[in-house]
């Protein structure tokens, strides 16, 4: 066979990764959405203070704050850490759910499959109840990190002891298992504590309103470690698209793969709840919309939803503390008003999504 | 090129296969016949590593239980009966996954990734469909496809289970030819088969399975037989043989 007609045709043999105007077109996406999240609120500030007063506080810059203190203050100290707080709450659920989409070859499978979601609510749950902690409290995201990996942890033992760990489908059955017996614990703890309801139905909503700059410094190594495991694996993931036997015979070892981008998601999905509560719908809108605009290639599903999940969910927390503003709508509330629609249309459309 | 000694493969206590002990020699032809149930694919899947298995069994002089499961799989392509074809990627991206054996683990595909797929594609005559997505091909094309990416993985061995299942007469034949013609470019192939007048007008030795064991081997005129189809299959059958070779034709008892 002619060698430059295979050199030709080389040109058309390529994966379709995320193409440059998507690549820009996301990149603009979040830009924007962190602006108006740092802009809009009870004090307005304009895109241009941003951009000047940020340039003010890098060394070397020269450039002086157009703002006054109070705007200073009400950026850095409030609006900046609640917005990056959402931005890597919620590019962690939404790249966590697209691996966890791929992982189980499960198109509805969202970061909370394992049981996540019910270990922290119960670990927050218990912490509120006995240790009464407030919903500001430093012990509450710790109690919730650890409840949720240890749920995870109680469901890859159940599923590996059910005898076909190499099936994907003992561990969902397994997580279905352990959801459904921690949320009765929680649920049961809840009634015997009434006096702490309100606290634990406020958290399991989800919300940034205690957002500082010390829960991102406990959220950021998490979020930056699982997601870069997961942006590594992106071609991994499409190979088992195939299926795990072959998958297998083409070299990848299924069932440690597994293992290893489910550890890798729970981490970073458990440390982003632990700091914002239960956030539905995230994990699965952003990879569905990214499969239906872009591309269904975890080469693509995978990286855009770290980017698109992060704006997503700084534009819905501008939502959820303006629209009844001065009260707060819980986040997971905007999420779900729009997410539920949204998914409907997914499960229309949906043809075999792997 | 394949060396069997008392291969075994055991399910929850019953044998699946048991005693089989084959030699392939490089770019033979060996199809593996049997009733349903025989074994033939437990033999299939345990020689490309998805089934654990009693006994020896070399590959081009490799102990295959020592080997990892990338040095299998850049020594051993297995197309299984059912091939799951995701109906969004593209040709191409379909294809290239076959260089995942060669490629370090979160490594992406390189220059000379891309040119084994796109030989790959050429020598199957796909190079016009590369850009179309699996769901919009026919089941020849699709069977093609398939093909291609068990080639990029330019393994030594190619292993086929079923490879002309629910293709047309036309496109059975289409098939067979292709990968007979492979088999110049020094591939040695395995595969079962259901229709048996193929079987033997392809392969260079038939191996009849029954019960996990081997009941019969050599060309088509001494496994072929209506007595052994009889015994092993319970078919009543007419051997029909000319020129162009022989043919087996159900009859009715």
């Amino acid at each position: 066979m002619a060698v430059d007609s295979v050199r030709r045709t080389e040109a058309i043999v390529r994966a379709r990764g995320v193409s440059r105007p998507w690549r820009l077109l996301s990149a603009a996406f979040l830009a924007g959405a962190l602006l108006v999240g740092l802009g809009v609120g009870p004090v307005g500030i304009g895109a241009w203070g941003i951009v000047e007063s940020a340039l003010s506080h890098l060394p070397f810059v020269h450039v002086h704050s157009p703002l006054s203190a109070l705007q200073e203050a009400v950026l850095w100290q409030i609006r900046a850490p609640r917005v990056m707080l959402a931005a890597l709450v919620g590019g962690m659920l939404a790249i966590a759910g697209s691996a966890y989409q791929g992982v189980f070859h499960n198109p509805l499978a969202d970061p909370y499959l394992l049981g996540v979601a019910a270990g922290s609510g119960l670990g927050a749950t218990l912490a509120i109840a006995y240790g009464h902690v407030d919903r500001s409290g430093q012990l509450l995201p710790l109690a919730a990190f650890v409840g949720g990996l240890t749920a995870v942890a109680f469901t890859y033992v159940l599923g590996r002891s059910a005898g076909v760990a190499r099936a994907a489908g003992a561990l969902v059955l397994a997580g279905v298992t352990v959801t459904l017996f921690l949320s009765a614990i929680q649920t049961f703890v809840q009634q015997q504590h009434s006096n702490t309801l309100r606290d634990v139905y406020a958290w399991l909503l989800g919300g940034f309103s205690t957002a500082g700059w010390k829960q991102v410094a406990v959220a950021a190594p998490y979020v930056g470690v699982s997601s870069l495991a997961l942006v590594l694996h992106r071609r991994v993931l499409d190979v088992l698209s195939v299926g795990d036997e072959e998958a297998s015979s083409l070299g990848v070892n299924v069932p440690r793969l597994r293992l290893l981008l489910v550890i890798a998601a729970t981490a970073g999905t458990a440390a982003a709840v632990s700091v914002s509560g239960l956030i539905a719908f995230v994990g699965i809108i952003v990879p569905h919309t990214i499969r239906l605009l872009v591309s269904t290639s975890y080469r693509a599903v995978v990286p855009l939803s770290l980017v698109v999940g992060a704006g997503f969910l700084v534009l819905a927390d501008v939502l959820a503390r303006t629209v009844i503003s001065p009260a707060e709508l819980p986040i997971g509330v905007v999420t779900a008003f729009f997410g539920a629609p949204f998914f409907a249309i997914v499960l229309r459309t949906a043809r075999s999504v792997r | 090129m394949i060396e069997l000694r008392n291969l075994a493969v055991r399910f929850d206590g019953t044998e699946a296969v048991r005693g089989v002990s084959l030699e392939i020699g490089t770019e033979e032809w060996v199809m593996l016949i049997g009733p349903n149930g025989a074994g033939k694919t437990s033999v299939l899947r345990a020689l490309c590593g998805l089934l654990p298995f009693a006994g020896e069994a070399r590959l081009d002089g490799h102990d295959v239980k020592e080997l990892g499961r990338r040095e299998l799989a850049r020594l051993i392509a297995f197309v299984p009966q059912n091939p799951v074809t995701p109906p969004e990627l593209t040709v191409a991206e379909y294809v290239l996954l076959g260089r995942t054996p060669h490629l370090g683990y979160l490594a992406t595909e390189a220059q000379g990734d891309r040119q084994a797929a796109a030989r790959a594609l050429e020598r199957l005559d796909l190079l016009p469909f590369a850009e179309r997505g699996l769901g919009s091909l026919s089941g020849g094309e699709l069977q093609r496809a398939v093909l291609a990416r068990a080639l990029a993985q330019e393994a030594r061995v190619l292993l086929l289970d079923e490879p002309t299942t629910s293709l047309d007469l036309g496109r059975q034949q289409q098939v067979l030819e292709l990968v007979d013609s492979l088999r110049a470019d020094g591939l040695t192939v395995v595969s079962t088969m259901h229709d048996l007048t193929l079987a033997g007008q392809y392969a260079d030795r038939l191996v009849l399975l029954d019960r996990g064991a081997i009941v019969a081997e050599g060309g088509p005129n001494e496994v072929l037989s209506a007595a052994n189809l009889a015994t092993y299959y319970g078919a009543s059958v007419r051997i029909v043989s000319d020129g162009d070779g022989l043919f087996v034709l159900p009859t009715r008892a």
